[in-house]
């Protein structure tokens, strides 16, 4: 080997390195944050932690049972409102969105995806707070809908361009009309698909905060009053974790843990989901 | 193609010109069905024109009362009701800019490693791990930086640091804990799996043949990657970075909880910034005056117009490259 070939390369060898050493630093990031979350987190996990309510500020004891109710019933009326209305975006796009209108509608809905989510929390004021007068968890279920809307409309209409155009012809062969076709046929194969995407769109949606701060502002009681304002866990933690008091402090870890839970349970139904269909496919 | 066409845009095309051309003709069931399909569809172009309404209404008062000087001057007095956006706009571009610093060399790493270097088994176990990262919500990245990563800062990483570099303007000053740092290294971890996973799908969409004729006339594994597969990606890797930077200006809540929260413009890195997001986030359900809110809105609508604009450069540079896919959001 001539000095020029073994340099070139020891400089290959050396940025492989680099390579392997950065991507093992971005991996090293995720088992540091889970591995706090569980040590931290595991330890304040207690029954009255799932069953009670907080208690006040500068006691020890409480949960956080009103902050799950909550998250609950806003993130269920949120996907209420955005799955349907993603979805047939979605379908829109997959089925007819070859056109200057799909286009733009596709355009728009990457666009929105990068919106800062605190923005959608000043949209949702604006129409349903400042007329009503008052904070709502309403109000929180709208801009989370918003906000998961154009992810669903896009990950839908992936999911159902991958159905091949055979089957599509073998219904319409058949003697289905186009719009059968589409929702028995084209819709129903692609299921699998179009759920993990909502699933990954409400598991994102679980976990915001910013356009929850002035929608569904929190509460420390418990309430099931969409009417009212009301706490989720991720308003919750945000309290507690920069509060002045340790006690707070433990429920935010353990709040936090909960939360990720969570978000992870859904996450991993959402792949299951799609093996399950897509699993020779993809 | 050297400049940025907003219009006309390269169309992401599927197979067949439309999906159904050619297929029987439709009848009035149908026309419904594509109407519904399409009324629904039209609730995208319309939220986003309801959103940029209700923010240049919102900020309309303060919009005539301090006109473009709002960007420059730094003034935020509640009190005097006088108010200037350019600590939170220069906080915004300084933290977004630090965490690149940090986040691309790391997440263009992952994206070189899982297409180029990685063993197969190895792959998928790393890209669901930094798929992980993207679950993560920003509050519990807050509780973290909080409790771990400042404290950590504070004994290993700051001493060492001022030890070494304490003389440059970037790092003046005692180092309480919430700064800029801390907001950008949160920011930097939050946008490694965006900008990784779209770089991924880049590189995967280099043609093979590009890697095998660089390999074939001689070249090291690393010089087919740098010569071969990254120019080759060149667009769609700095759409990557821009998305990353897109999603960096307007993430709100770990930076609220790290970045200190005070209307001060200082070069130090060391120092509590404040940003856009942030602002609104604290200070929105506690406005007095209607001026105050006014004022908030505008800020809004300067971080709206600001993130929609460096998204679509973002997406027309990823459109270019992997056609019309719907890149990255199937990282979250």
């Amino acid at each position: 080997m001539t000095g020029q070939s073994l340099r070139r390369h020891i400089m290959s060898r050396a940025m492989t390195a680099l390579v392997v050493l950065f991507s093992f630093l971005a991996v090293l990031a995720l088992i540091l944050i889970l591995g706090n979350l569980i040590i931290k987190g595991a330890s304040s996990i207690d029954w009255a932690f799932f069953t009670r309510s907080p208690v006040a500020a500068g006691q020890t004891g409480g949960g956080v049972a009103n902050a799950i109710v909550g998250s609950v019933l806003i993130v269920s009326l949120a996907a209420l409102i955005g799955v349907p209305i993603g979805v047939g975006a979605g379908m829109y796009l997959a089925e007819y969105g070859s056109g200057r209108l799909g286009f733009l509608v596709r355009f728009i809905a990457d666009v929105l995806n990068g919106t800062p989510s605190i923005v959608i929390g000043i949209v949702g004021w604006t129409f349903i707070v400042k007329p009503t007068g008052r904070f709502s968890a309403l109000a929180g279920s709208v801009a989370l809908a918003m906000l998961m809307i154009p992810m669903i409309a896009r990950t839908t209409e992936e999911m159902v361009r991958l159905v091949p155009n055979s089957l599509r012809e073998a219904a319409l062969a058949l003697g289905y009309a186009r719009w059968r076709t589409s929702l028995k046929i084209v819709a129903r194969t692609a299921l699998g698909g179009i759920v993990t995407g909502c699933l990954v769109g409400i598991a994102r949606i679980a976990g915001e905060t910013a356009p929850l701060l002035f929608t569904a502002l929190g509460n420390l009681n418990f309430t099931t009053n969409l009417s009212q304002p009301m706490q989720t866990l991720s308003l919750q933690i945000y309290v507690y974790a920069t509060g002045p008091y340790d006690e707070w402090h433990r429920l935010a870890w353990a709040s936090a843990l909960v939360l990720m839970g969570l978000v992870l349970i859904i996450s991993l139904v959402a792949r299951w989901v799609t093996r399950q269909r897509y699993g020779s496919v993809r | 193609m050297t400049s940025l066409p907003i219009e006309p845009l390269p169309t992401p095309k599927p197979s067949t010109e439309t999906r159904w051309s050619g297929l029987l003709t439709t009848g009035r069931s149908d026309r419904t069905y594509r109407r519904i399909l399409t009324a629904i569809a039209l609730g995208l172009p319309l939220m986003i024109v309801v959103m940029l309404s209700v923010l240049v209404t919102g900020a309309w008062p303060a919009l005539k009362r301090f006109g473009p000087s709002f960007v420059w001057s730094s003034t935020w007095d509640p009190i005097a009701d006088i108010y200037g956006a350019a600590p939170m706009i220069f906080g915004t571009l300084a933290s977004s800019f630090l965490a690149l610093l940090i986040a691309v060399p790391l997440a263009l790493s992952v994206a070189i490693f899982l297409t180029e270097f990685s063993p197969r088994w190895l792959r998928q176990p790393v890209a669901f791990v930094v798929e992980l990262l993207a679950a993560i919500p920003s509050v519990v990245y807050g509780t973290w930086g909080i409790f771990v990563l400042i404290p950590f800062l504070r004994g290993h990483v700051v001493p060492p640091l001022k030890a070494l570099l304490g003389w440059t303007p970037f790092l003046q000053g005692v180092f309480y804990g919430n700064s800029l740092l801390a907001g950008g290294i949160i920011l930097a971890i939050m946008i490694v799996p965006y900008i990784a996973a779209v770089s991924r799908e880049v590189l995967l969409a280099v043609p093979a043949s590009q890697r095998e004729a660089a390999l074939a006339m001689g070249a090291t594994r690393w010089e087919a990657v740098r010569s071969a597969v990254l120019p080759y990606g060149r667009a769609g890797l700095i759409g990557a970075i821009i998305l990353g930077l897109g999603r960096a200006l307007g993430e709100t809540m770990a930076v609220t909880m790290l970045i200190g929260n005070r209307h001060d413009i200082s070069l130090s890195v060391l120092q509590p910034a404040y940003t856009m997001a942030a602002a609104i986030a604290n200070e929105f359900s506690e406005a007095t005056t209607s001026l105050y809110l006014s004022a908030l809105f505008e800020v809004g609508l300067i971080l709206f117009v600001l993130t929609v604009a460096v998204n679509a450069i973002a997406r027309v540079l990823i459109w270019r490259v992997a056609r019309g896919a719907a890149v990255g959001s199937r990282a979250l």
